[in-house]
């Protein structure tokens, strides 16, 4: 059954449930869960620990599978077995924890671990790896020990040894969690320049509102289901639903939303500094 | 406020593989004093030398050369001291959920006390009470820890350290990877445990908004240097030396930094609750004029 290829991922009345140890009950984690995500997008993923996010990125590269309805990655039916090797190949992961995907002593060689169990050719690999560290602006560092490098570096070397494999699609889990401010810039940089420039489709799981602030589009799961889904502008301008959901919004919204609790009436709209002072300097003019 | 001081670092080296061609000096000369019922905030970039810092203050690690000074007595001076100190410091590291592993929340709180040789009610009176500071339940005490959420598995690992009841507790980004209702119960957990027994908090941080909001002062490491020891307000006034150091400011502050280049007369600002009463107070100003 081929899917629709505007979408390049696509949820079906997904179901999922972990295994209960011991005769619990089962988790539950989705009943019905329906999200598309368009070719080229970049969509950012918020919700509480424990919402189901990391399960839901899970099944977009077969890691798991649903245990009701169906995921699509380019039309691909993800429980097919058959098909496992080319799902992998079209949608490549980042974890948070950098330490945890580094696996070769140099950096080159690291970047060349995934094309390597693609069997992709010697040459091509080579052209592969360079190209993958010159797009994350880690090229100088090639002959380096990954385990010398600060943790932003080591996260674009995972993100360079993912684009060596060509996905179509990186899912990025929490990329940034345990990054100084310097490093999250660009890892950030990074990933908005591979999906503006390369077309890559992004999904992008963080809990910094800034970050997914920069998306074009932001999904709010809350308790296994889509609890917002549009612009960054139009989620976070629902300040008490997210604040209801125990999430917030970037601080330069929070910052109107606490002034409108005093009694005013400014736009929810401003992401960033810039524009949220501008929005403050016309209100106080006004 | 009384200045008492609790923890000194004095004149701090220290070069890890010293004599190696791989030798690394981790702290230069880093000197500063840390005060009982203080919260200071440490920020650096990665390998600034935050981690190798936290682990001198119990003892963890020895200085190459320099002191630490705990109450007034060098933790060095002699083996019983640097045990004690191991308890009277507190290290709470990275992601301590994973350190978790006994069978129920209660025994994993429970073994740190345990090994200080306390008496059973002691330990008792310590578990329940350090649970208290974190919010974890009388029935959550009696089920497994893997059973918790995440953010409540990491508010049972910092149960764990408390309980030792540190006079100085050290934290290593405690909210990395948590979501924002998270953040704001681990941070009032830990001011809580500060107020009731003026204990002297040092929370290394990525996020310029936590530290903004919690601390008293910052101490600002920056290549294995002490760069800045000074409150939040003067520290963040420092917007692009903090930029070219891989740190960064609140984004309040930036939002007020556009004030100013916007001809706006506003002082500095690093806290939203800071923001919101200036700015109602120049609207309402504004109005009644």
């Amino acid at each position: 059954m081929e899917e629709n290829m505007k979408d390049i991922i696509s949820a079906q009345k997904l179901a999922f449930r972990y295994q209960g140890l011991d005769g619990a009950p089962d988790v539950v984690v989705f009943e019905n869960l329906n999200l598309s995500i368009k070719e080229g997008s970049f969509t950012a993923v918020l919700g509480t620990n424990g919402c189901g996010k990391s399960t839901l990125a899970k099944h977009f590269n077969s890691i798991l599978l649903p245990s009701g309805g169906k995921v699509y990655v380019c039309g691909l039916d993800t429980s097919d077995p058959d098909r496992l090797m080319a799902v992998r190949r079209n949608v490549g992961m980042v974890f948070q924890n950098p330490d945890n995907q580094i696996v070769a002593n140099v950096v080159e060689e690291d970047v060349a671990f995934g094309p390597e169990n693609l069997g992709v050719a010697s040459p091509e690999i080579r052209r592969r790896v360079d190209v993958a560290l010159k797009q994350v602006g880690m090229y100088e560092y090639r002959e380096h020990a990954p385990h010398l490098l600060s943790g932003g570096q080591k996260q674009r070397i995972a993100i360079a040894g993912v684009i060596a494999m060509e996905p179509r699609c990186i899912v990025l889990d929490e990329p940034t969690a345990m990054l100084d401010p310097q490093g999250r810039k660009d890892v950030m940089d990074t990933v908005k320049r591979l999906n503006q420039e390369k077309g890559i489709t992004v999904i992008l799981i963080t809990h910094h509102m800034d970050e997914a602030a920069q998306a074009d589009r932001v999904v709010v799961l809350n308790k296994g289901t889509v609890a917002a889904d549009g612009t960054p502008r139009e989620v976070f301008s629902q300040v008490k639903l997210l604040h209801q959901i125990g999430l917030a919004a970037p601080d330069s919204v929070e910052l109107c939303w606490e002034l409108n609790q005093q009694g005013f009436d400014l736009p929810l709209t401003m992401l960033n500094p810039k524009e949220c002072a501008q929005a403050l300097c016309d209100w106080l003019k006004a | 406020m009384n200045l008492e001081p609790i923890l000194q670092v004095k004149d701090l080296n220290y070069i890890y593989s010293a004599g190696t061609p791989f030798e690394h000096k981790a702290l230069e000369n880093v000197s500063f004093t840390l005060n009982r019922g203080e919260f200071v905030g440490v920020i650096g970039h990665t390998g600034s030398g935050k981690s190798t810092l936290m682990q001198q203050l119990n003892g963890l690690l020895k200085p190459t050369s320099g002191q630490v000074i705990l109450d007034g007595v060098d933790i060095w001076s002699d083996k019983k001291i640097t045990r004690q100190a191991r308890f009277r410091v507190g290290l709470v590291f990275q992601y301590p959920e994973y350190q978790l592993f006994e069978e129920t929340v209660y025994k994993d709180i429970a073994f740190g006390p345990k090994n200080m040789g306390l008496s059973a009610e002691e330990i008792d009176r310590r578990v329940r009470e350090a649970a208290g500071f974190v919010g974890i339940t009388e029935r959550q005490l009696q089920a497994s820890p893997f059973d918790l959420s995440g953010g409540q598995k990491r508010r049972v690992a910092i149960a764990g350290v408390i309980a030792m009841e540190p006079e100085v507790l050290i934290l290593d980004e405690p909210t990395a990877g948590l979501d924002p209702i998270g953040r704001a119960e681990i941070l009032s957990n830990i001011e809580s445990y500060r107020k009731a027994k003026n204990a002297t908090i040092m929370m290394v941080s990525h996020s310029m908004e936590d530290v903004a909001r919690m601390t008293d002062r910052l101490l600002v490491l920056y290549g294995s240097h002490l760069a800045m020891d000074a409150p939040p307000a003067e520290v963040f006034t420092h917007a692009q030396e903090l930029v070219d150091m891989g740190l960064n400011i609140p984004q309040v502050t930036q939002i007020f930094l556009h004030l100013k280049q916007m001809g706006l007369d506003v002082d500095n600002v690093y806290t939203i609750e800071q923001a919101v009463s200036i700015l109602s107070r120049l609207k309402e100003g504004k109005v009644h004029a």
